[in-house]
């Protein structure tokens, strides 16, 4: 056994690349509560007040602090940088110093220089040449193949938020690996999946053989770039500081290299538990001075950065990096997977202040032990900072060592990895359907010319199959141009970091996404349980509605309207499965839209719900705002009947509610009197 | 028997013990100067529904309700549906579900032998009753209800001899109930019941306003503040105080 591996429970993982293994072999699972947990050492008091000053000066400069414009960013483009280099416990930054951003122009040079233009700075004009002209971006190589009816779709709005001048995101290396293995095994791993693939140089071989290979310079690079911190991750991580180290080193690679529209972080704490605990029996740390590499660790993350412009910060209503970290969950094996470690991380929460990043998220299942579930509850009171998922949902199609991508994309981590699709604009669909493909805003022929409807009372089972037709029009043009962007990427903005972390042949899913789900089954209801005449402008288009009498919305756990909701669903669904997709990927939809609501409502017209022209949308999936009058279980309910198996992707349900509606106060309310006598 | 319902709530944390479901029925003869929701006083509002449909929604959510929650009725004033509530009961316990009243007192009248016949037989089907003491004081009482309290006090008692659990819910308007001697008084009348399990003191707030507003009522408390949350703990423990008193007493005898 190599001699970092020294007290750890033998495994396949040793002789391959099996985290996983590793993890089941050698966590330790933790039932008690929070009282173990360390304050903020002076240290870490000191280094975030000086993030915090950044903050400030950052919000003073308008929203920017420091912009590369020269140098174009990869894994070893910059030097190291610092906070304070006698207090940070983990180092590194983007660039060379906190609080300046990378210079990506691979998703698309307009976009970067854009980004820089808006902000006040200027792409070097040799940079900008260099893009132009001899080396071609992500968003030229979709321009070039996009044809008239996808740019149609693109600036009506009908398909949206396309990743075709961002970067995709939503990969998440295995960055474990590095802490594990050392970069110097996986190299050799990646030197014999190379020497593995077919024979026969087809498409598939040669791209394969190329990817293996950019891969390697990736790890290769990694080296370097971590030996300028003065770190050697070669070789294994020896302790529980080296692991966290070396794990951030990992993400740190991916995301000097990625602008993603998500970069998350995985599922790192119960793995770097096995460390801590070690570390804690042989006495090579205190529990105080483990608290203090976690606080700093997650400090790095939350000054995670990028350039972008105020229209992408519009779709994502500021620039969110979404580093998600996934804690908790049970194994397989049925023992829960909290460990010390997963309390530790939601205690920054506590030691630096809340915070929306990193986006720490926690897989729930009933089965979590009953310390950790008050825990979280607290946490989330005290923060609001915490997201959870339902593990009971996802774990028996990935396993127990998945994570979440951006807010609900899981993955197996290293093993699975998704084609970010964005979404498809629902509402504005319907509309299409009643209007033939004209759109009820730029009045112009955006969607094929089908027969509209015809007039002035809408019949439920006409629309609704006019809606069907349209629908798979749609899912047409939408995976089409999904199949072009992803090709681009691969081509020319390809992610060999967070590659590098992955197995060979991985599980591609093929993600597309809807908005305005909510409307729709209100619109299709208040059509079927109600009388909607329509209201046409002088060019016969149905520009708004008339609703009289009443009709179940979604959101108060009523089936006659949640069943639509279901329904459309399952026939999106439906409709995208019947395409090719782009490397055989699995095709997928999410109902998510957390931020990018206000966007969508901007662009859609009138609904016949009784959504005005430019209202938002909810999110996600959640009821629209005041129409689920039955209180939360009732509009968590309908939320919940939205079928998983056509939404793999994943279904979102933003809950707000104030404090004082979560229970009584202790202080006020004197419950068991008895007791309560004695004092 | 159908209730008269002003609305359901599938997530109710301020009604009882644990996550409940909670009936709001329909219509209330008290008229109580600070009531949030003077829209359910009309005895004719509301929406008619059977007690097999709301236990059915119920049941549709129950694993939120498990660990200590339940089914509360409130209202509105539910003893005024007392058939309605002994059905709903009768089938919410053969469900096992926990079952609570939260009344106000008023509809209870030992003289009239067809209310308290019908009473008998809901009390063991109800697992708590949360009676709201609107002022301990007869005089300040009708002032603030347009209602005697004599038989809400006895009501409280008739509770203790069926031994049904009971908390006292008490809402605090600055000015209106906050004397910390009727609080005392309060507490040493409740002092004496054995089946009284919490005290609920609940600050006044003046979210009920615009629903006045909405009705085109008029709102006899317009321009008195909220209760002081701080404040509140001294009235909570007045009220506690006289629980001690009474208690201290009744050990010495």
């Amino acid at each position: 056994m190599r001699p970092e591996w020294t007290d750890f429970v033998a495994g396949k993982w040793e002789s391959e690349i099996n985290v996983r293994d590793f993890i089941q072999k050698n966590y330790h699972p933790y039932d008690g509560d929070e009282s173990f947990l360390a304050e903020a050492t002076q240290n870490t008091k000191d280094l975030w007040a000086q993030v915090l000053e950044l903050q400030k000066a950052e919000r003073e400069a308008g929203g920017v602090l420091d912009m590369d414009t020269k140098v174009v960013s990869t894994i070893t483009s910059h030097g190291p940088g610092y906070l304070d280099k006698s207090k940070e416990t983990i180092v590194g930054f983007q660039t060379d110093k906190p609080f300046k951003r990378s210079l990506q122009p691979y998703g698309g040079i307009r976009m970067a220089e854009k980004a820089c233009s808006d902000n006040g700075y200027e792409v070097d004009p040799e940079i900008s040449e260099f893009f132009s002209t001899h080396r071609k971006t992500h968003n030229a190589g979709c321009f070039d193949a996009y044809n008239a009816e996808m740019r149609a779709c693109r600036s009506s709005h009908i398909i949206t938020g396309l990743p075709d001048a961002y970067g995709r995101g939503r990969i998440i290396g295995d960055y474990r690996r590095i802490a594990l293995y050392g970069i110097d095994r996986l190299i050799e791993d990646k030197l014999t999946q190379k020497d593995s693939t077919g024979k026969v140089m087809t498409d598939d071989v040669i791209r394969l053989r190329e990817e293996i290979s950019e891969q390697i310079v990736a790890l290769k690079m990694m080296k370097e770039m971590a030996a300028t911190y003065g770190c050697d991750i070669s070789k294994p991580a020896a302790n529980v500081k080296e692991a966290i180290q070396w794990t951030y080193f990992g993400y740190l690679c991916a995301v000097k290299e990625q602008n993603g529209a998500a970069m998350s972080l995985g599922r790192t704490s119960t793995f770097l538990d096995c460390y801590a605990e070690r570390d804690l029996k042989n006495g090579t740390f205190t529990e105080q001075e483990i608290q203090e590499f976690v606080d700093h660790f997650i400090m790095k993350l939350r000054m995670i950065k990028f350039a972008r412009t105020p229209e992408y910060n519009q779709i994502f209503a500021g620039d969110p990096v979404w580093v998600t970290e996934s804690l908790a969950g049970v194994g397989v094996d049925g023992r829960p997977m909290v460990t010390r470690m997963s309390f530790r991380y939601l205690h920054t929460l506590t030691n630096l202040g809340a915070s929306p990043e990193p986006n720490l998220t926690v897989l729930w299942s009933p089965r979590l032990p009953e310390a950790w579930k008050k825990y979280c509850a607290k946490m989330s009171i005290l923060t609001s900072s915490i997201q959870y998922e339902n593990d009971e949902l996802m774990r028996p199609d990935h396993g127990d060592d998945y994570g979440i991508a951006c807010c609900v994309s899981s993955m197996v981590i290293g093993k699975e990895m998704q084609f970010f699709g964005a979404r498809a604009n629902l509402a504005k669909c319907l509309l299409y359907a009643l209007n033939g493909g004209v759109d009820e805003v730029s009045k112009k022929q955006v969607g094929p010319k089908y027969r509209p409807v015809e007039g002035d009372v809408l019949d439920f089972d006409d629309v609704m199959d006019k809606f069907v037709d349209m629908i798979e029009w749609q899912a047409d043009v939408y995976v089409n141009t999904l199949n072009i962007i992803h090709y681009m990427h691969d081509k020319y903005c390809y992610e060999r970091a967070e590659m590098a972390l992955h197995d060979r042949d991985v599980k591609r899913y093929f993600a597309t996404g809807v908005a305005g789900l909510s409307i729709v089954a209100d619109s299709l209801s208040a059509i079927k349980y109600a009388k909607v005449e329509v209201v046409r402008d002088e060019d016969g288009v149905i520009v708004d509605f008339k609703t009289t009498g009443d009709f179940p919305k979604y959101g108060n756990d009523d089936d006659r309207v949640d069943s639509i909701a279901q329904d459309i669903v399952h026939k999106f669904m439906t409709a995208i499965r019947r395409h090719h997709t782009y490397r055989n990927g699995v095709p997928t939809t999410s109902i998510l839209t957390i931020t990018s609501n206000v966007t969508y409502g901007k662009a859609t017209g009138n609904t016949p719900d009784g959504r005005k022209k430019g209202q938002p949308f909810a999110p996600g999936a959640n009821p629209m705002h005041g129409r689920d009058t039955h209180g939360a279980v009732a509009s968590l309910s309908s939320v919940s009947k939205l079928p998983f198996v056509d939404a793999q992707d994943g279904i979102s349900n933003t809950f707000t509610i104030i404090p004082g509606a979560l229970g009584k106060e202790d202080q006020i309310f004197a419950g068991d009197i008895e007791l309560d006598l004695n004092k | 028997m159908q209730g008269r319902i002003h609305s359901l709530e599938s997530f109710g944390t301020v009604d009882g013990p644990g996550t409940r479901f909670v009936v709001f029925t329909q219509g209330c003869p008290m008229r109580c100067a600070y009531c949030h929701n003077p829209d359910t006083w009309d005895v004719k509002g509301g929406k008619l529904m059977e007690p097999a449909y709301i236990i059915e929604q119920y049941e549709r959510n129950k694993p939120f309700y498990a660990n200590g929650g339940g089914l509360t009725v409130t209202g509105g004033e539910p003893l005024m549906q007392v058939d309605f509530l002994i059905e709903l009961f009768s089938l919410a316990k053969e469900k096992g579900i926990h079952t609570c009243i939260d009344s106000s007192g008023i509809m209870y009248n030992p003289e009239n032998p067809y209310f308290m016949e019908k009473l008998d037989k809901l009390m063991p089907l109800t697992d708590l009753v949360m009676l709201d003491i609107k002022h301990i004081d007869p005089e300040k009482h009708k002032e603030l209800t347009q209602h005697p309290n004599h038989n809400i006090l006895k009501f409280a008692e008739y509770l203790n001899e069926k031994n049904v659990d009971m908390w006292i819910r008490h809402v605090v308007v600055p000015g209106l109930t906050d004397d910390e001697k009727y609080l005392y008084d309060l507490g040493y009348f409740i002092g004496a019941l054995h089946n009284l399990k919490a005290l609920d003191v609940l600050p006044y707030h003046t979210m009920g306003e615009k629903k006045y507003e909405a009705l085109g009522m008029e709102y006899k408390l317009k321009g008195v503040p909220p209760m002081d949350k701080e404040l509140l703990l001294d009235k909570k423990q007045a009220i506690l105080n006289g629980i001690r008193a009474r208690r201290a007493e009744m050990e010495a005898k």
